[in-house]
């Protein structure tokens, strides 16, 4: 497997219990890959399923069927199939994922947010303080605010520190769903530079960005996913 | 001796079950042996558990001793050894040396005890870890597992609060290397006189309904810390009375202007200690 | 890898009702497994169970010990059991007083442990507890004062430097962060992820909350009338959940 990242026709439904039992089949048949150094960007209308194939690459969805193959060193983990240990273990050494949103426990510093996700991504103690004071400060975010939890940020400085704290461990695989929704022209810029380092340093990057002007920065490959979700429409 | 009674008060049926409950705390070295504690004639707290262990052991031919906080001559020593006279017409004496027999409250008697005699102590509260746990399931547990951890985190909070051991009588002690024991109330200056003595020392609750005992030359230790040893008690001055150094001695207010003497707590170490004087 | 500590068909009774029903489980060091559940659903049931203070019906707990052996609880001895739970186990109750000896000082609490293997150095055993005090951000001057003069979050705290003192393995938790103020709940779930993370201890927490869930927890297992009904990787049974209990449990919370 030369590709760092690779969907075999994956399907995923949700089952709405609470609505009688209602199937709602949002991937079928979804296969494509990513190979380490390139960058493909999920493009689809919303609903589309963009978002669950984000999350199922992470582990974070469950897949009803298909593969989904990370390359892992030397391995190469289903993730559809992993335990939830492999799956832990593959956050932890191989894939970043940045999410609209930060989730964070609320009393602890935005600095000490971003620096236990890059000991826990392998960094040693000085390395992630290093890289979290450099990745904050590239982001602009005010060094006034680094000591202080980000519950009382604004949808930006969130983000930022969302961001931050997904690239400052060296994964190769880099998963983003929306990371530049909240921000502006400034620090959309800084964002596609980091992207850019990430992928000229040989990270795989499959994500999801709705502004043209982003996509075009980061350069990436167009995955139509609404390939994947016909059966939905049938 | 009164006719109106059976031999030292109690039935022979309730003497042979305490006897029974003793030689098994002869046996196991510490432990309390539950027993079918009686009414007695006075009210608890006086001595019920004391006077029942004495009047199991008692024979015709024992010589009774009975002390209070040292004294032969305060009302509860009084009216026990009364006690015993009438309903056992045994022979009393005041003599450390010469009883066969020595119930006590709260002390040991100064002079050292010999083969052949037995002490027995009145005892309010059997279980030593009862201040730290209440729960008297856990506690025997606690016991049945030697686990005596909390017997310490009782001294430890003391030397948090006092900066030392303050803990002056009940002692906590290990008997024979197994079983913590609480020693009675008596002052921790009088632990050590527990350790190898020639003499049976037998210990009864009344109230709680519990017997215990430390057979002739035992080892009995008191619980401590590295850093803060066990140390008895040391008194500056001698005995007021009798010029013994080395005595318990208890401090007797003598007027209203703030004068005091310290005279020994053992009357019969004291008044002998003055006879050999003479 | 072996789990340190792994449960089987664990099922338990109160007359005609099953607290527990056939529960498997397990958990490893390094690793946060969440019980979450309704009251009633089981979930504190099956804690004393895994704890070895409730003897199961059916089923058995099994334990790794310090030389590799994995031996089940209902063949250990009482004595051993005992020093298990004290060494190489800790258990932070709900309720601080359960889980505290209320009239004696946060230093004794902490030495307790201590004393329990066997130190008598008051100086080290003292020493060992202002670290302690320190490591869960109690102030030393406050060393000497029994919990009853601490707060709520404080006497939690205080509850988990008692547990770890002694360096356990496993660590169980029931509801340790209920009837917390909001802001002294995330302070302590804080402070729980850190020790848990820093000292690769297995922790077993059960909670009704699935926000503690979420930020504590690597996995979860969802109980509901005394069985575990989905269990996996905590963010994808909250965010993808299957059973339709989970989406019941999960669409019930308020979002803040």
């Amino acid at each position: 497997m030369t590709t760092a990242l690779e969907f075999r026709d994956v399907a995923k439904s949700f089952t709405l219990h609470l609505r009688g039992g209602t199937v709602l089949q949002v991937v079928l048949g979804a296969t494509f890959s990513v190979a380490p150094g390139e960058c493909a960007v999920l493009w689809g209308p919303s609903g589309a399923g963009k978002s669950s194939l984000l999350r199922m690459a992470y582990g974070n969805y469950r897949c009803d069927s298909g593969a989904i193959l990370v390359r892992d060193g030397e391995r190469v983990v289903d993730v559809a199939r992993a335990a939830p240990r492999d799956v832990l273990a593959l956050r932890a050494r191989t894939m970043s994922y940045v999410s609209q949103f930060l989730r964070v426990i609320p009393r602890v510093s935005a600095r000490d947010v971003v620096e236990a996700a890059g000991r826990e991504g392998g960094l040693s103690e000085g390395e992630a303080r290093d890289r979290a004071g450099d990745l904050l400060a590239r982001l602009n975010l005010p060094e006034r605010l680094w000591g202080l939890p980000p519950a009382t940020f604004s949808g930006g400085e969130q983000q930022r520190v969302n961001i931050a704290r997904g690239l400052i461990a060296p994964r190769p695989i880099l998963l983003l769903d929306e990371p530049t929704a909240s921000l502006d022209a400034e620090n959309r810029a800084v964002v596609a530079d980091l992207i850019a380092e990430r992928r000229a340093a040989g990270a795989a990057i499959l994500g999801i960005v709705h502004d043209a002007a982003m996509r075009e920065a980061i350069g990436g490959r167009i995955i139509d996913v609404t390939a994947f979700g016909t059966a939905r429409a049938a | 001796m009164s006719e109106a009674y059976n031999f030292a008060y109690l039935d022979e049926g309730t003497k042979r079950m305490i006897r029974r409950a003793l030689l098994k705390a002869v046996a196991v070295p510490g432990y309390q042996v539950p027993f079918a504690s009686r009414e007695m004639p006075m009210p608890y707290g006086w001595g019920t558990g004391g006077v029942q262990v004495t009047a199991a052991i008692l024979g015709r031919s024992d010589v009774l001793k009975v002390i209070d906080q040292g004294a032969d001559d305060t009302t509860n020593a009084v009216s026990i050894r009364r006690f015993f006279a009438k309903t056992a017409g045994v022979a009393t004496t005041t003599r450390t040396t010469e009883a066969s027999v020595i119930q006590t409250r709260h002390r040991i008697p100064e002079t050292p005890l010999h083969e052949g005699q037995t002490l027995v102590y009145q005892v309010p509260i059997p279980e030593p870890l009862r201040f730290l746990e209440p729960r008297e399931t856990e506690t025997r547990q606690m016991h049945a597992l030697a686990e005596y951890g909390l017997m310490h985190v009782k001294l430890y909070e003391d030397i948090s609060r006092h900066g030392h051991i303050a803990t002056t009588y009940a002692y906590p002690v290990e008997v024979a290397g197994r079983y913590v024991m609480d020693p009675s109330p008596t002052p921790k200056f009088d632990n050590p006189k527990m350790d190898d003595c020639p003499a049976l020392q037998l210990f009864g609750a009344g109230r709680e309904r519990r017997i215990y005992a430390v057979p002739p030359y035992t080892t009995v230790r008191s619980l401590d810390f590295e850093d803060h040893p066990f140390r008895v008690q040391t008194f500056t001055e001698p005995c007021a009375l009798c010029a013994a150094r080395g005595h318990y001695l208890d401090e007797v207010v003598t007027d209203d202007a703030g004068g005091r003497m310290y005279i020994c707590s053992d009357t019969d170490a004291c008044e002998t200690r003055r006879e050999d004087v003479r | 890898m072996t789990p340190l500590l792994s449960a089987h068909g664990l099922t338990k009774s109160y007359g005609p009702r099953k607290a527990c029903d056939g529960v498997d489980i397990d958990v490893t060091e390094g690793e946060v497994l969440a019980i979450v559940g309704e009251s009633g659903s089981g979930k504190s049931t099956l804690l004393s169970m895994l704890a070895g203070e409730l003897a199961p019906d059916d089923g058995a707990v099994r334990y790794r010990d310090r030389e590799g052996r994995v031996r089940s609880l209902g063949e250990i001895g009482p004595a051993e059991l005992r020093a298990l739970a004290r060494t190489d186990w800790g258990f932070v109750r709900q309720d601080a007083a359960q889980g505290l000896r209320m009239a004696v000082s946060a230093g004794g609490n902490v030495g307790e442990r201590l004393m329990g293997l066997g130190q008598r150095h008051y100086g080290n055993i003292r020493a060992q507890a202002l670290d302690w005090l320190d490591r869960v951000e109690i102030a030393a001057d406050r060393i000497d004062d029994p919990p009853t003069r601490f707060s709520g979050g404080m006497r939690q705290r205080l509850q988990i430097a008692r547990n770890l003192v002694t360096a356990p393995r496993l660590v169980l938790m029931d509801e340790p962060t209920s009837g917390l103020d909001v802001s002294v709940q995330a302070r302590l779930l804080d402070l729980i992820r850190r020790l848990s993370g820093e000292l690769g201890l297995a922790v077993v927490i059960v909670t009704h909350d699935l926000a503690v869930a979420r930020l504590l927890s690597h996995r979860i297992a969802v109980m509901r009338a005394g069985k575990v009904v989905e269990t996996g990787l905590t963010d994808q049974v909250l965010d993808d959940p299957a059973d339709a209990y989970t989406q019941l449990l999960v669409s019930s919370v308020l979002a803040a």
